[in-house]
């Protein structure tokens, strides 16, 4: 059950090794929480990455649950093995993520699935699951990182953003289909954000990193924002860039 | 029944539960036995801070009855001043029907618009702590509805044992139904109060220790001004008194009662209106507004009780980010706690509107009751400040440590640890809850956070 100063008591991290994941609990873990799960593929490295925050809190209960985001089928019982461990879900962190930097699915366009579920399918069962739970409790926030890569699908990637752009889709519908039943969702659009994930790429203009991109996810969370931009001055360069004719958006060297 | 969003009267933690509005014991009986798995909870006039008459995903049965045409449902025997009210019924009716015939409720808070069930549920005290108890004190006997179904008679002689984990309970042991309430006999609807200003904290403390004439007044309260620093630290304006005697009263009908309200805070209102400048401005005011000198004079029972009723809907000047009030009491001999938590409130710049201290009389028999032996203080605080999770964590740390506890009704953030230490009687009063409730249907978003009760539904 949240509390009446913004701490959320119980919070699940779905891809618990993500850095900007582990950087929002940095943020949203306070005196107060009574337990925190992380969902992810490998419990040794979600461990590691969250040894300091855990031991600066004695008093919460961690939990560890181990699924594979692509398998699409399988996460509506990763989310029953949540709520029975742990009962309400306060706020649920959205972290998991393929990027698939450099692959070529020109030549082995089956590659695109995996991806696709990660991204996309995969999370649209995890929402529907979620949000039919918080529906139920009649309160609690997902948060999901989404990307500034789905607001305008770009070369370069183009799978990688039509999963962006599709889930922020829905993710905006879905909110809008819970107005009302005390259920909500943030979406969060970072730019090019410098993690393990980006490493070795080169940096687009107003790149972040994932504690700035924290900072503004907690704001948000507090203020019940919808959607929001990391860094802010996104969302007025995206909202040019989306409006651009195609003509002179291929021309852009983006 | 409709979907509706609910806070306390902080106006933090919303939460959507099924909310229907009746006093129809028959309809209450219905709807708790189709209630689903999250459980049911009474809810007043939504008096309480926190989240205690909240019920995220179930229902919430709302039994204030204000504006019934059949009049309120109360009957008062004018010889012995014995009120029988049914549970929805307000202070605030309660004090038109009676003090024109002579009576005043036995305790009051700080607003008239709590029901009398809510009255009994949180264990209300008021000025008159240190001398008359808490509200559950002059409850004669009460009707509760339990989850089966069936209703019991419950007083401090009948089933002792359900009398005293009702009053309290917050909720959570059944619905309040009706109550007979024992009533104070009064001469005038007027107050006599005595005003003094008090330069710092030590004066404050000494003033109203039970060493001094404290427990000449019936009622007392000091006013502290927590931003004031240095050899003012502490500074207050300490009011007590009385009801009047009617010859104190000039008038031909000195029971003659018109409480009004005034005027409404506008419905929407910045984020930030009440922060540590504007509130520093207001309590030097309200401070050199005092009489430097003791001052007696003649007030009004809302002047005197229920000042923040004159303004409707007050909570909205907090904004939309709410605001949450601090309640703690530590035992008598810890004023060096007091005087560490106002330090540690006034280093971070932390301002309260409304900082209140009261000496509290004995504790009486209920085991989840709040006033004990000792000082309670309680300040107002927006919700939004940076870092509040943090600062109430450590104080909520040098409260428990003295010994003292947080007030349930009140509270907003504390974590269900700190409800075991500072209800040392909290095992006790679960395993009566479960006797009377035993297939978990009570439940609010209070009993969830702080593990109140089991959650052996899947809730």
């Amino acid at each position: 059950m949240k509390n009446g100063v913004g701490v959320a008591q119980n919070i699940v991290l779905f891809g618990g090794t993500s850095e900007i994941g582990q950087a929002i609990l940095q943020r949203v873990v306070k005196p107060g929480v009574s337990h925190l799960v992380l969902v992810s593929r490998d419990i040794d490295a979600a461990t590691q990455v969250s040894h300091s925050l855990v031991s600066q809190y004695p008093d919460m209960e961690v939990h560890h649950v181990r699924y594979d985001a692509s398998d699409a089928e399988s996460i509506v019982h990763v989310v029953d093995e949540v709520v029975s461990a742990i009962g309400d879900i306060d706020v649920a962190i959205l972290a998991q993520g393929l990027l698939n930097e450099g692959l070529d699915y020109f030549s082995d366009p089956a590659k695109v699935v995996p991806m696709a579920t990660v991204n996309f399918t995969g999370k649209m069962v995890l929402m529907y699951a979620l949000a039919n739970r918080l529906r139920n409790q009649g309160y609690g926030k997902m948060v999901l990182l989404s990307s500034v890569a789905g607001e305008r699908v770009r070369k370069g990637n183009p799978a990688y953003g039509a999963t962006k752009a599709g889930i922020d889709g829905f993710a905006l519908a879905l909110d809008h289909e819970l107005a009302g039943t005390g259920a909500s969702i943030l979406v969060v659009r970072p730019g090019f954000v410098t993690t393990k994930m980006t490493a070795g790429m080169s940096k687009a203009p107003f790149s972040t990193d994932a504690e700035s991109v924290a900072k503004i996810v907690e704001k948000a969370i507090a203020d019940n924002s919808k959607i929001v931009w990391a860094p802010g001055l996104l969302q007025y360069m995206f909202f040019i860039l989306k409006n651009l004719p195609i003509v002179v958006w291929r021309r852009l060297p983006l | 029944m409709s979907s509706q969003r609910l806070s306390g009267w902080g106006r933090t933690a919303w939460t959507v539960a099924d909310v229907i509005s009746t006093n129809d014991p028959n309809l209450i009986r219905q709807t708790v036995a189709s209630s689903g798995e999250r459980g049911v909870i009474a809810r007043g006039l939504g008096r309480s801070y926190g989240a205690a008459a909240q019920n995220a995903g179930g229902t919430v049965i709302e039994m204030a009855n204000e504006g019934d045409p059949m009049g309120i449902d109360a009957i008062l025997d004018p010889i012995s001043g014995v009120l029988d009210v049914a549970a929805g019924v307000s202070l605030d009716s309660i004090l038109r029907l009676c003090v024109p015939r002579g009576w005043f409720v036995p305790v009051t808070p700080g607003t008239r618009f709590v029901t009398v069930g809510g009255a009994i549920s949180s264990d209300i005290h008021g000025k008159n702590h240190h001398l008359d108890g808490s509200f559950g004190q002059h409850v004669l006997s009460m009707s509760v509805l339990l989850a089966s179904g069936e209703v019991v008679e419950l007083s401090p002689e009948k089933n002792p044992a359900w009398f005293w984990a009702t009053v309290g309970g917050m909720g959570l042991t059944g619905i309040i139904l009706r109550a007979t309430v024992s009533m104070l006999p009064i001469e005038s609807a007027k107050v006599r109060v005595e005003t003094e200003r008090l330069e710092n904290f030590d004066a404050v403390c000494a003033a109203m220790s039970s060493d001094s004439a404290d427990d000449d007044y019936r009622y007392s309260v000091c006013w502290v001004d927590l931003l004031a620093t240095g050899s003012s630290m502490g500074r207050g304006v300490l009011t007590r008194g009385d009801h009047a005697t009617a010859s104190e009263v000039d008038s031909d009908e000195p029971c003659a009662y018109d409480p009004r309200l005034t005027v409404s805070a506008p419905g929407w209102v910045p984020n930030g209106l009440l922060n540590k400048f504007s509130i520093k401005v207001f309590n030097e005011a309200w401070y050199r507004k005092a009489p430097s000198k003791r001052h007696v004079g003649i007030e009004s029972i809302p002047a005197f009780f229920h000042p923040l009723d004159g303004v409707n809907k007050w909570n909205r000047l907090y904004g939309n980010q709410g605001f949450i009030q601090y309640q703690f009491i530590v035992p008598l001999d810890r004023t060096d706690v007091l005087r560490k938590v106002i330090e540690t409130f006034s280093t971070a710049g932390v301002g309260s509107f409304l900082a209140v201290l009261k000496r509290m009389g004995p504790q009486n028999a209920s085991p989840m009751s709040f006033p004990t032996e000792g000082w309670t203080l309680t300040l107002d605080i927006a919700a939004g400040i940076k870092g509040l999770a943090e600062l109430l964590a450590k104080v909520d740390v040098m409260v428990l440590d003295a010994g003292g506890r947080h007030y349930l009704a009140k509270d907003s953030h504390v974590s269900p640890s700190a409800v075991r230490r500072g209800y040392p009687r909290l095992d006790e009063w679960m395993t009566t809850q479960q006797q009377m409730d035993p297939t978990g249907v009570w439940r609010s978003d209070l009993a969830r956070r702080l593990g109140l009760v089991e959650t052996r539904r899947s809730s």
